[in-house]
This record gives structure tokens, C-alpha cells and sequence, in this order.
């Protein structure tokens, strides 16, 4: 556990002392600033669009504004991860391998799994340090919004927001893992985030057998019902097995470096 | 303190270690000698645990390296060629934190950190970030974290590569120093730096053990000499009074091969002195059959050229008068 603690909290200052972190998190800000911002306005402008029709129609409007927006909002928050966790977790093994550190943590009285764990944790930390600004947004909903927001879509959805941003993490940490480029680990996590995103598109094109199956390894697809506030068990399966997946294959990764380095 | 037997790696079809066995005591400073690709980092790695021998054993204080690997882990420090440092990290965070990975208590790790920077005169740079260090002091840095557990075994591959002469002298000074306490074993490929800090010498070429021996024993076979073996048609006796007559040998073994009366015989010649032509002469006047007449430390010579590299000119010449 000390080990772990350690790993951690070393990971923590490297992010904070390179521009790294910084870099990522601002974009990632002023990406979802502007697509709140801008669903907002188009949101409002459809329910008012809505509401005069009713009007005319004679009916009430039903259409609930801080719902949508929110869905929207959290489902584009997942795509905007997609490609920016790449950049998190690039650096995770790759840079370690290229300083020769490695050698020194895998020299030292701590097990592969505390090496693992620690950095999982601390990637995972900076996805929630990345995410908390966002729940700005949703305070100035509950303080303006009527009807409030509905409690359970929001947990549902930032729930299905950090499972995506850990699976995507621990996916990145094994790739890392492979190789001693940053470059190269930066894109083979950008490429399989996008190809596990792509798979929704294809399944959604194809019928039969093969569009079940790409379906159901597309990861819009069990992301979805987070952000509609439907915690299913399929969901929460399959982003578990795919972080343990993750972890498991960065494990034997590193396990494997002993027996490979020439 | 450490024992190494028939310790063998191997990187698919290439061995870079072949069957060495040797071992350390406690207190000691082992050097370890050899030319580039002799399979020093290999060894070092393999003792360190960080690749697992392909066959073979080695134990650290009783414990195997691969078998028992948490436990050998907390006994060594272990600086690898290039040292593992993080750039972005400062001295001294940088230090802590290797403090922490190699299980030194929470209250005791101030104060290692500072013994260690004491050590190894890094404590003016504490605050510095490793990166903007010259290399002298990131070899340094190196070193300090290699020690900062206080371990009782101390693993330094080149540990004076990078620093100026001055600063080679104060790391052979703090090497020296950390003996007695700590078992040390150290690679180089400077001849001066093994007879100056080690008690012994292993030389290795190409994955195997060519010599083991105190450094002034090394010294004095390499100066002392060539070795000359002779074998010929004659009684053990009539070789050794043959061959003591002649100028300039110094020792003579016999020693009779048993079959058909040949006799091998060890002539050890003065410091540059070559007995060869004088010997043959001799024989052949004797009118026994010479059956081979060679320079028999050649190796040893060989490798310590390639090894002190002070004058590459000379290589080709010497080996090929060798091997006349």
C-alpha cells in the first residue's frame, strides 16, 4: 500500500509540474464551455419554438428544458473524453521506459500491481479533477432551472462519465505500456478510442448477427443509457470487465518487460 | 553476502552470460571488469532482479534473487547504467519519493534524504530540478539514490562515467567509505578504478569469467611478464634444469604429460622480457622434439587492451606477435 501511496503521489506532481495536465484540461474546459453554451442557446430557442406552437395548438408544453440540455450536454462530454484521455494516459509507461525509471521501480520492494494501481489512480484522479468544473454547470442549472433537474439522470450520467473516462484510461495505461514512444502510445489510444467509438456507426448501418455483436462492443452504446439515467447492469459489466481488462493486461505487460528486455 | 552459480543468460539465440559463478563477501567491493557487451549490465540486472536468469542461481543474503525478489529488492540499492531519474522532479522530491518505494520509514526519510545528499555532496542543489543539472551531478543524484535506504548490498553499474576527475576521485573516496558496512559490487572498464577501490577483481568477456583475483595479484600477472608454455620430448627433470639456465626465467613448472614422454613445462619471464626464441634455441640444441612453445596469458592481455583502450595503435602489432 505504500508503494501504491507512493507511485500516486508522484504521479500526481509530475502531472502538475508539466504543462501536460494544464494543456488537457484547459481544452477540455473551453470545449465543453462552448457546447454547454451553445446547447443551451438551442435548446431554449426549441422550447420556446415549442411553446408557441402549443400555445396556438391550445395544448400545455411538456417539453422538459434542463433534461435535454443535461443529456446533450453529458453525452457530447463523452465524446469530447474520447479524445482527450489519449493524451492522459500516453505518458504513463511510455516516458518511464524511455528515462530508464522503470528499472528503478521494478528494482525496488514494490509489486507490479502497486505500480499499476498508483498510476491508474492518479490518471483517474485527474479525469475527476478535469470533470469538477462541469458541475458548475449543473449548479447554475438548480439555481435557474425550473422544473430543477432531475437528480437521478445527473448521478446516472456523471456516474457513466467517469466508467467511460476510467475504461478509456486503463485501456491507455496498457498501450502505453507497449512501447517507449509517447507519440506512438498517443496514437494507438487515440486509434482504438476511436475505432470503440466508430463501432456504433457501423453496428447502427449493419443488421444481423455481426451488428449485434459490434453493438454490443460499442461503447456509445452502453454509455447512452448512463446519460439518460438508466444505470444498467450491462453497462456497469461491461465497462467493469473492460477497466479489470485494462489493469490485468498492463500488469502482465510490465511482467513481460522483464522477460523481453535484451 | 552474495552467491552466484552457474548463472547463465541468454537473449534468445545470443548468450550474453555464460555459467559464471562467483560470490562476495560481506564488507567487500567487488569490481567487475570488461570490455562493452562482456555481460556486466546483464549480471547486475539478473542480481538485481530486474531480468530473471535463464538458468542458474543467484542469492543475496540467502535469498534467491528470482524466487525471493521482494526481499532481495529491499536489500539492495542499485544505480543502473544510465541513471533512473525523473527530470521534472527536484533533488530532493526526487530522493523522497525513492525513499518511500524502498520502504524507509516515514520518520527516518528526512533524514536519509539528507545523509544521502551529504554523501554525495548534492546538497547545495536540493531544490534544483534534476533537469537543469549538469551530468556530473545527475550521476550524483544517481548515487544518492542508490543509498538512501541504506542498503546492505549496493549495486553501481559505472558509477564514475559522466563525472570529472575530481569527482571520480571523491566517488572512489565515498565508495570506499560506504565498504565495510554495505557489500558493493561495481563495473567499470578503467583499469586504475578497480585497483584503486576494489579488494576484488572479476574480469568477464564475453559472458564468461576470464580472471578472478585481488587487483595486485592481477597487476603483477599483467606486468610480471608473459607466461610461457613448452611442451616437448623430455624428462621432467632434464626440462626444468634446461630451462631454469636460461637468462631472464624466473619460475619454472614441470609438469609430465605421461604419454610417450612429452613434458609441459610453464616458464614465467621477467617484465618484458620474451624468452621464446631463447627457449626454442635451447631445445632444439638439446636435440628433444619441440612439440609447442606459446605466450599463455595472451587473453588476459588481450582483454586488458581492449579494456584500458590507452592506445588502440598498438593492439594489432602486439596480438599478432602473441601470437607468433
Amino acid at each position: 500500500m505504500r508503494g501504491l501511496y507512493a507511485i500516486y503521489r508522484k504521479e500526481m506532481s509530475h502531472y502538475f509540474v508539466s504543462p501536460v495536465a494544464y494543456v488537457v484540461v484547459c481544452i477540455f474546459l473551453v470545449l465543453s464551455g462552448f457546447f454547454f453554451n451553445n446547447y443551451l442557446v438551442e435548446v431554449i430557442t426549441y422550447a420556446n419554438n415549442m411553446m408557441m406552437e402549443s400555445m396556438q395548438m391550445g395544448q400545455a408544453s411538456n417539453f422538459d428544458v434542463p433534461t435535454v440540455l443535461l443529456r446533450v450536454f453529458l453525452g457530447t462530454v463523452g465524446i469530447v473524453l474520447l479524445f482527450l484521455t489519449p493524451f492522459l494516459a500516453m505518458g504513463l509507461y511510455s516516458e518511464e521506459r524511455k528515462r530508464g525509471t522503470m528499472e528503478l521501480l521494478m528494482t525496488s520492494p514494490i509489486t507490479d500491481a502497486e505500480i499499476v494501481l498508483g498510476k491508474f489512480l492518479a490518471s483517474f484522479t485527474l479525469l475527476v479533477i478535469m470533470l469538477l468544473p462541469t458541475v458548475f454547470y449543473v449548479i447554475y442549472m438548480f439555481a435557474h432551472s425550473d422544473p430543477a433537474p432531475p437528480w437521478r439522470m445527473i448521478g446516472g450520467a456523471y456516474l457513466g462519465v467517469l466508467l467511460l473516462g476510467a475504461m478509456l484510461l486503463s485501456l491507455g495505461s496498457f498501450l502505453s505500456s507497449l512501447t517507449e514512444n509517447q507519440i506512438i502510445s498517443g496514437v494507438l489510444i487515440f486509434g482504438v478510442s476511436l475505432l470503440l467509438w466508430l463501432l456504433n456507426a457501423f453496428s447502427q448501418s449493419g443488421s444481423g448477427v455481426l451488428a449485434q455483436v459490434l453493438q454490443y462492443a460499442a461503447v456509445l452504446h452502453h454509455y447512452d443509457p448512463f446519460v439518460q439515467g438508466v444505470i444498467d447492469t450491462t453497462g456497469l459489466v461491461f465497462f467493469g470487465s473492460w477497466i479489470f481488462l485494462g489493469i490485468f493486461l498492463t500488469m502482465r505487460s510490465i511482467e513481460s518487460m522483464r522477460w523481453r528486455r535484451a | 553476502m552474495i552467491e552466484v552459480q552457474d548463472l547463465t543468460k541468454a537473449f534468445g539465440e545470443k548468450t550474453a552470460v555464460d555459467r559464471i559463478t562467483f560470490s562476495v563477501n560481506k564488507g567487500e567491493i567487488l569490481g567487475f571488469l570488461g570490455p562493452n557487451g562482456a555481460g556486466k549490465t546483464t549480471t547486475m540486472r539478473v542480481l538485481t532482479g530486474y531480468l530473471p536468469a535463464t538458468e542458474g542461481t543467484a542469492k543475496i543474503a540467502g535469498f534467491d534473487v528470482f524466487d525471493d525478489s521482494m526481499e532481495v529488492r529491499r536489500r539492495i540499492g542499485y544505480l543502473p547504467e544510465n541513471p533512473p531519474l525523473y527530470l521534472d522532479m527536484s533533488v530532493a522530491a526526487y530522493l523522497g519519493f525513492v525513499a518511500r518505494i524502498k520502504n524507509v520509514p516515514a520518520e527516518k526519510r528526512a533524514q536519509r534524504v539528507e545523509a544521502a545528499m551529504e554523501m554525495t555532496k548534492i546538497s547545495d542543489k536540493r531544490n534544483e530540478l534534476i533537469k537543469r543539472l549538469s551530468r556530473g551531478y545527475k550521476q550524483r543524484v544517481g548515487l544518492a539514490q542508490a543509498i538512501v535506504h541504506d542498503p546492505d548490498v549496493i549495486i553501481l553499474d559505472e558509477p564514475t562515467v559522466g563525472l570529472d576527475p575530481k569527482q571520480i576521485i571523491e566517488v572512489r573516496h565515498l565508495i570506499k567509505g560506504l565498504a565495510g558496512s554495505h557489500t558493493i559490487i561495481l563495473s567499470t572498464h578503467i583499469l586504475p578504478e578497480v585497483s584503486m577501490t576494489c579488494d576484488r577483481v572479476i574480469i568477464i568477456n564475453n559472458g564468461k569469467i576470464v580472471a578472478v583475483d585481488t587487483p595486485e595479484n592481477l597487476t603483477l600477472r599483467l606486468k610480471g611478464g608473459a607466461r610461457i608454455r613448452v611442451e616437448a620430448q623430455a624428462s621432467e627433470q632434464q626440462l626444468r634444469d634446461a630451462l631454469e639456465n636460461i637468462p631472464g626465467a624466473q619460475r619454472v613448472q614441470v609438469e609430465s604429460l605421461g604419454s610417450g614422454g612429452r613434458t609441459v613445462a610453464v616458464v614465467e619471464a621477467g617484465q618484458g622480457k620474451d624468452l621464446r626464441s631463447q627457449i626454442a634455441a635451447k631445445i632444439v640444441g638439446q636435440g628433444w622434439p619441440l612439440y609447442e612453445l606459446r605466450g599463455q596469458n595472451v587473453s588476459l592481455e588481450e582483454i586488458f587492451l581492449q579494456l584500458t583502450t590507452e592506445d588502440p595503435a598498438h593492439k594489432p602489432a602486439e596480438k599478432s606477435e602473441e601470437h607468433s
